[in-house]
């Protein structure tokens, strides 16, 4: 099937033709197939937002293009919209958004400024709440009188009633507890699976990354440095490491292993560990 | 983008006018625009725009930045420039159609309105190019600190003043990601008729008030946590000293505004 996003020498430039002129994006190209599940790792600075912002035209590229089901987003302004609603983008911190008087209203904003009828909006936003553990109770209560936790579930809510096909959140879980993270990501997967999704993650959890991810990009100096399966972007740990970026904690334990001499591949998941060491002792760990 | 916005950003440096004691800037500037309202003819003009384009030269201020800050004075200067062009009455009529009159007084008038208009708010620019907003609202506490007599809370309105500035570029990030969110939610700025956007600048206003309340929330605690409690018995890290440079810097002033007045009263 062909692939629903296709990212082609892509380039941006920040403030051009000033003396703050910034290249944040440098020749970027990929594609993104139906029902994907892509992380993306890269340092602070690295060109990640502003990747993820030119996926549904918030960004225009300075050069190069963005297409969608082979359509490139910035072909008319009826185009360009409509890329807005088929890819949702949660943005860091997104319960900061919020401003509707009910928890209900504020998820019914982007259905409604799709211009669906009423009783579509209903029921995206009910499913959309069903999806991120919101009760009916709670689409009736103000946003502001949430807490944290939930308030960044209403605002993702807010995305996933649009309905999107590609599914863009960056670092949705920062700032959460373990219990409150687990919660999200959670969400993202029953999505995915309910709507065959495409989901793209920007995150510095490794583990998470490693954990849900069947891809992973890491961009560095505003450049597509690699492009792969977590096996095949862990494997080159030490890389990564290089480019200041954090690796799966178990990765870490199987480098030191490594260079104290135990004849051991980097591996990324605990499963691998387990079956590594396993084969280590000759199969004899009982784990 | 809301980013290219200036607002009179300091632009740090080290020239001799980026050392200049902040009061000594701020009694500069007056000086500077007295004399500029003083200087009628063109060689008064002159000796003003030497002296503005020397300092701007020892700042070493790109003049691109401050070419871009001076954007937004487009519309006040020509609404200056026509109203000049049509009010100055003389002699010499250049053009007369229906109640139209433009005469060579008029088209004179206007120029020169542009220009102490542009001179003036360069000036300004420099100030503000040249200082960073604590040094100013430190200069500006202290020049004012002898209306505490008449009670008035100077040491308060200073900390208020700078702590507004330092907010203006976060609130403009903030803005800026929460259109940007909103956007991504399908939310339209630009089309509609002016009830319709305004209506639809209500998601980026409400966030943005909870955000600044919050922020303000935060900072009060902080600065309680440290035992901020105003003006009273406060001391200063930076102590605001004139130096020899400020000695200069009064000199020219001085000199700047005797010559003016003395070519005023030829009427150059």
């Amino acid at each position: 099937m062909a692939p629903i996003l296709q990212i082609k020498n892509l380039s941006h430039l920040y403030s051009a033709g000033t003396p703050f002129e910034h290249k944040a994006l440098d020749q970027v190209s990929f594609s993104v197939e139906r029902g994907e599940f892509i992380g993306i790792i890269g340092h602070t600075g690295s060109g990640k937002s502003t990747l993820m912002q030119h996926m549904n035209g918030l960004l225009k590229p300075t050069s190069g293009s963005v297409e969608l089901d082979g359509v490139d987003i910035w072909k008319d302004k009826k185009t360009t919209r409509q890329a807005r609603f088929r890819v949702g983008l949660v943005f860091q911190y997104p319960e900061y958004q919020l401003f509707e008087e009910t928890v209900y209203k504020d998820i019914a904003f982007g259905p409604k400024n799709m211009g669906l009828k009423a009783e579509e909006i209903d029921r995206r936003v009910r499913e959309a709440a069903g999806f991120v553990g919101l009760t009916e109770e709670q689409l009736k209560v103000s946003p502001f009188d949430l807490s944290g936790g939930q308030k960044r579930r209403v605002a993702i809510a807010g995305v996933i009633a649009m309905e999107p096909e590609v599914l863009i959140l960056d670092e949705p879980t920062a700032g959460l507890d373990p219990v409150g993270r687990e919660g999200i990501l959670e969400n993202i997967q029953a999505y995915r699976k309910a709507k065959n999704a495409t989901i793209m993650m920007v995150s510095h959890s490794m583990s998470d990354v490693a954990r849900l991810t069947e891809r992973l990009l890491v961009m560095n100096n505003s450049r597509l440095a690699m492009d792969g399966t977590p096996d095949e972007v862990f494997r080159r740990a030490e890389e990564l490491v290089h480019m200041g970026l954090d690796i799966p904690d178990v990765t870490r334990v199987f480098l030191r292993l490594k260079k104290m001499g135990l004849p051991v591949e980097p591996v990324y998941s605990i499963q691998q560990a387990v079956d590594a060491l396993k084969k280590l002792k000759g199969g004899n760990v009982h784990a | 983008m809301l980013k290219d916005i200036t607002l009179g950003q300091y632009f740090p440096g080290n020239s001799v006018i980026h050392r200049l004691d902040p009061r000594t800037k701020l009694i500069m500037l007056i000086v500077y625009i007295v004399a500029l309202f003083m200087a009628v003819g063109w060689i008064g003009y002159s000796v003003m725009f030497l002296f503005l384009a020397g300092c701007i030269a020892v700042s070493r201020i790109p003049l691109k930045s401050i070419v871009r800050g001076m954007k937004p004075m487009v519309i006040i200067l020509l609404f200056t420039a026509i109203l000049n062009l049509l009010m100055t009455p003389g002699d010499t009529v250049l053009v007369k159609f229906w109640i139209i009159t433009i005469t060579l007084e008029g088209v004179l008038r206007a120029v020169q309105m542009m220009i102490r208009i542009l001179m003036l708010v360069t000036g300004t620019f420099l100030l503000t190019y040249t200082t960073s907003p604590i040094a100013l609202t430190d200069g500006l506490e202290s020049l004012l600190s002898p209306l505490k007599k008449i009670k008035l809370p100077v040491h308060e309105l200073a900390m208020m003043m700078c702590i507004a500035l330092r907010f203006i570029p976060t609130l403009i990030e903030e803005t800026d990601k929460i259109m940007s969110a909103q956007k991504a939610r399908g939310a339209d700025f630009e089309n509609g008729n002016l009830m319709q956007r305004v209506k639809a600048l209500v998601p980026i206003l409400i966030p943005l008030f909870i955000s600044a309340f919050r922020r303000a929330d935060e900072l009060a605690t902080a600065m309680e946590c440290r035992c901020y409690h105003g003006g009273e018995g406060r001391t200063k890290m930076k102590l605001l000293r004139y130096k020899r440079i400020d000695f200069g810097a009064f000199c020219v002033g001085v000199i700047l505004l005797a010559g003016i007045i003395t070519l005023a009263t030829f009427g150059l």
